[in-house]
């Protein structure tokens, strides 16, 4: 964050900011998404590798894996989805309370990847709405960081974010001073 | 291992002449007796394997392959089992680590084992229903409905085919191996249906 993103000078303008709600909210909401591990298979390795301390996933404010889908903002979708573990993901999907992103990480989770078979669901986005796909197999931690980045950046980007059409629902957020 | 013991004893028992361990088929019938026998007197107290098949040139389609090993004296032996009317007798009374070997023969196959504790599939879902690994199933799938309708409603998706052109894994220089008989009809893909 730097100074110019608020034009603020406390020299000048005291204790008041002046800027737009959608980017304080949003900038709220970019540093602090709260991932859903959605570990099915060896991408979960390298997603558990991005949060020790070597790629150190808390730079970015990600640290905080919640396993419960109440407490996350994203689902981050490491690994092949069969169609008996599709159900599975949708469900968690709809416990997340709005809003929510999901990150296709992986070339199964993104597409099937090599399993062209009669279990495998070809691409999680059959079932859920994919903010960002990361191509690897598995991709290293790096991508997947690379990969959050640009999730921050899209969430960034996002207008109206105190109240929103999302699937066709309203969804109003309230500030309480 | 006596072999001529086992044969002496279950006289319906056929030697296959293995060439890496003792091999034998058992009839059905007889097939929890040799089990047991083989366990407590011969000493093959570890069940290594238990699978199903389905053999091309056999009156009996379906089979299930037991792979036994003692541990006292470092032996295998391989038990054939057909499986007539696709219903073999479950062994996991005699060695309760068969219990889900038998759910994947009878996910993968339907085969029926009769007496099994717990006769679920195991990877599949509950209502799916094909047995995939039967030689009639089509290596890309079979369209089916989701196993969750509510899941199925809200996104308007099925379980689809997905065959192997479509994949990473296919070379573009021409014809498919001819070891691979089921992927000789992979000339098909989502873009292009079958004609």
């Amino acid at each position: 964050m730097v100074k110019s993103d608020f034009g603020y000078n406390s020299k000048v303008e005291g204790e008041v900011i002046v800027t737009r709600a959608d980017a304080v909210v949003n900038w709220v909401r970019s540093h602090s998404v709260w991932p859903m591990p959605m570990g099915l298979a060896c991408c979960a390795i390298e997603l558990m590798a991005a949060g020790g301390s070597r790629f150190d996933i808390s730079r970015f404010g990600m640290e905080v894996m919640r396993f419960s889908p109440r407490q996350a903002d994203c689902m981050i979708v490491a690994g092949t989805v069969t169609y008996k573990m599709a159900e599975v993901v949708r469900r968690i999907y709809d416990q997340m309370a709005e809003p929510k992103w999901v990150v296709a990480m992986g070339a199964c989770a993104s597409t099937g990847g090599m399993y062209r078979s009669y279990a495998t669901l070809q691409g999680v986005d059959n079932i859920v709405p994919v903010d960002i796909y990361i191509s690897g197999c598995p991709p290293r931690p790096e991508a997947l960081l690379d990969g959050m980045m640009l999730l921050q950046e899209k969430i960034r980007q996002e207008g109206g974010s105190l109240k929103r059409t999302f699937r066709g629902r309203t969804i109003e957020t309230k500030i309480v001073s | 291992m006596d072999a001529a013991a086992l044969a002496s004893r279950f006289p319906a028992t056929q030697d296959l002449a293995g060439k890496d361990m003792p091999t034998f088929r058992v009839a059905g019938s007889d097939l929890l007796a040799a089990v047991a026998y083989l366990r407590d007197a011969q000493g093959f107290d570890l069940l290594a394997d238990l699978c199903g098949v389905e053999w091309k040139d056999r009156p009996t389609r379906f089979g299930v392959v037991l792979h036994l090993l003692s541990t006292t004296h470092k032996e295998y032996v391989r038990l054939h089992v057909d499986a007539v009317d696709d219903r073999v007798p479950s062994v996991s009374s005699l060695h309760p680590g068969a219990n889900w070997h038998e759910r994947e023969a009878y996910d993968m196959f339907g085969i029926v084992f009769e007496g099994h504790p717990d006769p679920r599939r195991i990877l599949m879902w509950e209502s799916y229903p094909y047995h995939p690994l039967r030689k009639d199933f089509p290596l890309a799938g079979i369209e089916v409905e989701l196993p969750a309708a509510d899941v199925a409603e809200v996104t308007g998706k099925k379980v689809v085919p997905a065959p192997m052109m479509g994949g990473p894994f296919v070379s573009h220089g021409g014809k498919l191996s001819e070891g691979e008989p089921t992927a000789l009809d992979q000339s098909w893909n989502e873009q292009h249906p079958k004609a």
